[in-house]
């Protein structure tokens, strides 16, 4: 059986956040207006911790992730902000500042700060095998030979469960299952030791039996080498699971961050309340009416005046809510909430 | 192997017998057949009148291609579906051409799991919505556009919208649309194939009561497909679950969930993401990957991944048993076996 | 009673209803139009169908109108000014023999002009086959000249007879000589790929062969085999019409290979199955839910397949195996020019191969364009 205990921020190595996002903007300019994907993101992401992001479709969250890594597509480009990455005995640097191409850039990507996505089999080349693919990542990052890599991604294949290491590295990506892949992206994304794991929705795409199994060995990665782990989903049960800490998305903004239990127990953010209450559990009675949010999440190019939410908001206050966008207001020492009902005045 | 309870009171609406559908498998130059992905492999079970029942499972498991075949959207194997008709006379849908099945497609819809797919590009949302209506030549235009009309306002959805063509709406719309469709004929059986799973999670709310509220209204029966258990949890009378194309045990939520009786029940209960950060599962992982229904081993499915498994479950596959009133399971050892159920909290309702 | 929360369509405020009742037809031309050069190109390939139809209106001379001392004379040079007055004129130019090389010399004389008119009269004809006119766009000032004595915008040939003219009139045969096979092949290409798609299995595997057989035949072969079989006492128009179904009956491959890919897809699509459990007939799945999503391809192929035709006609009456004198086509006026002398000496034989560039450019700029803005799905 895997961890369940939750880690407290009182750890010596995670009181400075290893990644800290400030007034993230990210927009899309496309012929029809430019799209505010992301308006002011905020967060931070703590050395062996999760930090999980939250939030449905159009909210921005797996443009976050792209941001940080700046492989934003195109019509899109990261328009301000500071992604300030402190790795332990390093001196602090805005990811933000470095060109996307440039080579400082570029041993960040996938050597400090990893990523893997929803769907495995467009992740990796179909033409390659998937040996040629991980060795290749391991010597862009380290300076092993050809034996040593192949060795280490022999160890990463059995570490993350596979079969057969040896053969399926001469195999081809669709000769993998759909499990099978996305362990395998996993290999791949650990091979190189990053201090950070993005992970864009791994197992939406995944059976719920295959999904604990993937979960699991997520966390079990995590433990052993105090990385810090961002998980975006939209499925509030992943969360629990996974989540040390949640930060919950709206069209954009990041609208309350806190530890994973407060947010379920005690959240502060209208949208977070209305989310939780309106996703089936096993727990309600069968048959129930489920207390849905009114509306429907706004096309990103009808943008609400003010807050964001405030046109399916239950606690609207007219003439507040609809003229200002309420800001980051800390409420505790882990917690911030985006609304005027939390705004110190 | 049939599922029939014996203290079932009132014929049921739909009655599904030993149903089995094979895809061939053509290999080499002359196509010739090399074997059969076997995507249901023999399933029954029964659905009452006004009753929802749930049809759960992973991918691969067959529960779409039982949808489609109760449907008749495609042919079975071998099996039989008895549909008990309006003036109470059953016949086995198995056996009837296109011609014969046309009359009876009115009593029996779909709702389909892409909204982006299930509604022609090229048709207004009035055209789409009355094209039952059309083919089965009820009423006369005027009384079709009343009907589209009272079938808007049943689903939410505005007036103005009629003109429209499909590109212009959201994902829930668009399952709204699809849900006004199937409701064009008053149909008295609806297969619903995971028709929330495309979508968010305030918008699944949204529609799931509609469907609820439906039902009610409109003295529907539902066939519920969906691989998510909290959804079928939540709107579904009985439940079916299934794994590589068998069923292996069937009861309501409440019983499914708190005592299941088969052991791959009781792990998709355990895998679930529950969304209560203080219930880190106690689970029991499984081991391996679904089996391949091209190639399934021998004796039960499940037996590969079935932490207990003994020699009988190698060789030979569990029957159906009935071991409480409309409770079954498929399992050799379900008498003995006494598997973890979800823990509901006591805080629940 | 179930009536929900009332959503709002999704699109901004501008866009809410020009989009959300837009036709496939509106979005596709939508499309089209963001494309600038497939616009720009379709404008081209309209300006030379207006030639086709206004051929006579636009020429100076009789294209068939020969006169030996004309032979060869180069391209004339038009005066826009007359001193200050805007005239339109053009250079006069002497032509004699040489008495040594026996060749005939022509030279310019730009102090002597001849005044030419817009709307002038020429050559009697009949404008769309059934109004008689006599009005051409360029002609003589003076009614007592002939247009086929003074006026050679772009030289003569070899017998004297009017480049110009004969480069409008081979507009004519060349470009509609294409709608003709385009037309026979859509019908071959839908109906063979609707087969194949539709029903699959061992049809399907035979017309597919079928398919790869025909596109693998080496095609100039083939037509020099062709055009020795037809009997040389044919009349043009029939020659012309053999010509455009040997060509068609190896332009229908694309387009079946399309339709048939587009079957298989269809039949899988959520809706058709919705129409199928709605209770619709055969009949009516195929042609009001699958056909419809053919069209925007057919179009798209079909402006495909037209530069093929046009410049398969070409070359094969470059060879001298299509069409043959006096039918005139811009094949056959290159056919003129199929020697090392005119590219020394009278290069104006070689203008004809502009039009054929530009207008099988043309044609597969609208084509790309067309078939991008056909899948309004596809972003």
């Amino acid at each position: 059986m895997s961890s369940g205990e939750i880690v407290t921020r009182s750890d010596e190595a995670s009181r400075n956040p290893l990644l800290q996002v400030k007034g993230l903007e990210t927009h899309f300019f496309t012929d029809e207006g430019t799209v505010l994907a992301v308006d002011g993101a905020e967060f931070e992401v703590y050395a062996g911790r999760t930090l999980g992001i939250v939030g449905e479709s159009g909210c921005g969250k797996s443009v976050t992730a792209k941001s940080i890594l700046q492989i934003v597509d195109r019509p899109g480009r990261v328009v301000d902000g500071e992604i300030i990455y402190s790795p332990r005995s390093e001196p602090e640097r805005d990811l933000l500042k470095l060109g996307a191409n440039s080579h400082e850039m570029r041993t960040v990507r996938g050597g400090e700060i990893s990523m893997i996505f929803q769907e495995p089999i467009s992740s990796f080349s179909p033409v390659h095998t998937f040996g040629n693919q991980i060795i290749e990542a391991i010597k862009l990052h380290t300076d092993l030979n050809n034996d040593a890599a192949y060795d280490l991604a022999v160890k990463w294949l059995e570490r993350v469960g596979i079969p057969n290491p040896q053969q399926r590295l001469s195999e081809y990506p669709h000769q993998f299952s759909g499990g099978q892949r996305q362990r395998a992206m996993i290999a791949m994304a650990l091979c190189t030791d990053p201090r950070i794991l993005i992970a864009d929705e791994p197992t939406t795409a995944l059976d719920v039996t295959t999904q604990a199994q993937i979960l699991d060995l997520l966390l079990q990665l995590r433990d052993e080498n105090e990385m810090a782990i961002i998980f975006i989903t939209h499925d509030l049960g992943v969360i629990a699971e996974i989540a040390d800490d949640v930060a919950v998305m709206y069209l954009g903004q990041v609208v309350e961050t806190a530890p994973v239990e407060e947010i379920f127990e005690s959240p502060k953010h209208p949208y977070t309340t209305a989310l939780l209450n309106s996703i089936p559990s096993m727990v309600a009675a069968p048959r129930d009416r489920l207390p849905s949010i009114t509306g429907a999440i706004p096309h990103p190019q009808n943008r609400p005046s003010g807050c964001p939410f405030h046109p399916r908001c239950p606690s609207f206050i007219p003439d507040v809510c609809n003229q200002r966008e309420p800001s980051n207001t800390m409420i505790d020492s882990d917690r911030k909430v985006r609304c005027f009902l939390h705004e110190a005045i | 192997m049939t599922a029939i309870s014996q203290n079932q009171d009132p014929k049921p609406l739909v009655e599904i017998k030993e149903l089995k559908k094979y895809f061939p498998i053509h290999k080499g130059f002359l196509r010739r057949e090399v074997g059969a992905v076997r995507a249901v492999d023999d399933v029954s079970f029964y659905i009452n009148e006004g009753e929802t029942v749930g049809l759960v499972g992973e991918s691969g498991c067959g529960k779409t291609t039982t949808a489609r075949c109760i449907v008749k959207a495609i042919d079975a194997t071998a099996g039989e579906i008895m549909y008990r008709t309006v003036d109470g006379s059953t016949v086995d849908l198995t056996q009837l051409s296109n011609a014969e099945m046309r009359p009876l497609r009115r009593d029996i819809q779909m709702i389909f799991q892409d909204p982006f797919s299930s509604l022609n590009p090229r048709m207004t949302i009035f055209e789409i919505i009355s094209e039952p209506l059309l083919v089965n030549n009820i009423g006369t235009r005027q009384e079709r556009e009343d009907r589209v009309h009272e079938l808007l306002n049943q689903v939410g959805l505005r007036q103005e919208f009629m003109q429209r063509f499909p590109h212009a709406f959201s994902g829930g719309q668009r399952q709204r649309i699809g849900i006004a469709r199937a409701l064009a004929a008053q149909p008295r059986l609806i297969i619903a194939d995971e028709p929330v799973s495309g979508l968010d999670v305030s918008v699944q709310a949204q529609v799931l009561n509609l469907m609820m509220d439906l039902q009610d209204d409109f003295s529907l029966t539902y066939l519920f497909v969906s691989h998510d258990l909290n959804v079928i949890n939540q709107i579904s009378d009985r439940v079916v679950v299934m794994y590589v194309g068998r069923v292996v045990e069937v009861g309501t939520p409440k019983e499914l969930f708190s005592s299941p009786k088969h052991p791959y029940t009781a792990a998709l209960m355990s895998a679930l993401p529950k969304p209560d950060p203080k219930q880190k599962r106690q689970r029991t992982v499984l081991e391996g990957e679904v089996a391949n229904p091209a190639a399934p081993p021998a004796g039960c499915y499940f037996h590969p991944r079935c932490p207990h498994a003994i020699e009988l479950c190698k060789t030979e596959a569990p029957g159906m048993e009935e071991i409480s009133p409309g409770r079954f399971v498929s399992c050799h050892r379900a008498s003995e076996l006494d598997l973890a159920g979800v823990s509901i909290p006591a805080s629940a309702d | 009673m179930a009536v929900e929360s009332l959503e709002q369509p999704i699109q901004g405020r501008e866009f809410e209803d020009r989009v959300s009742v837009a036709t496939q037809r509106q979005l596709i031309w939508w499309r089209f139009k963001r494309h600038k050069l497939a616009l720009v190109a379709s404008i081209v390939v309209a300006m030379f169908y207006l030639v086709v139809v206004f051929a006579d209106f636009l020429a100076t001379s009789d294209p068939s109108d020969s006169e030996a001392f004309r032979g060869l004379m180069p391209i004339q040079a038009i005066k826009f000014f007359d001193g200050v007055k805007p005239n339109l004129q053009v250079c006069k130019i002497e032509g004699e023999r040489d008495l040594q090389t026996f060749k005939r010399v022509y030279v310019r004389d730009c102090n002597d002009t001849t005044e030419i008119g817009l709307f002038a009269h020429g050559y009697k004809y009949k404008l769309f086959g059934f109004i008689p006119t006599d009005r051409h766009l360029i002609g003589m000032s003076d009614r007592s000249l002939r247009a086929e004595d003074h006026i050679y915008l772009l030289g003569t040939d070899k017998q004297g007879r009017d480049m110009y003219s004969r480069l409008i009139f081979g507009t004519r045969i060349s470009l509609t000589i294409g709608l003709f096979g385009v037309g026979l092949s859509i019908f071959l290409g839908i109906f063979l790929g609707a087969i194949s798609g539709f029903y699959g299995g061992l049809i399907d595997n035979l017309i597919q062969r079928v398919v790869e057989i025909v596109r693998s035949i080496p095609a100039i072969p083939l037509y020099m085999g062709m055009a020795a079989a037809f009997p040389p006492d044919w009349s043009i128009l029939r020659i012309y019409f053999a010509i455009t179904i040997v060509i068609s009956l190896f332009a229908w491959t694309d387009l079946a290979r399309v339709i048939r890919g587009k079957f298989l897809s269809m039949r899988d699509e959520d809706f058709v199955m919705a129409a199928l459990i709605a209770g619709a007939s055969q009949r009516r799945i195929i042609f009001r839910h699958m056909l419809p999503s053919f069209y925007s391809h057919i179009i798209a192929a079909a402006s495909l397949a037209l530069p093929f035709m046009i410049i398969t006609e070409t070359t094969l009456s470059f060879l001298g195996l299509g069409l043959r004198p006096p039918a005139i086509s811009w094949g056959v006026l290159l056919k003129d020019a199929q020697n090392v002398q005119t590219i020394a000496l009278t290069p104006w034989l070689l203008i004809p191969a502009i039009p054929v560039i530009v207008v099988i450019l043309a044609l597969n700029f609208m084509g790309d364009g067309l078939r991008d803005a056909a899948d309004p799905y596809s972003s």
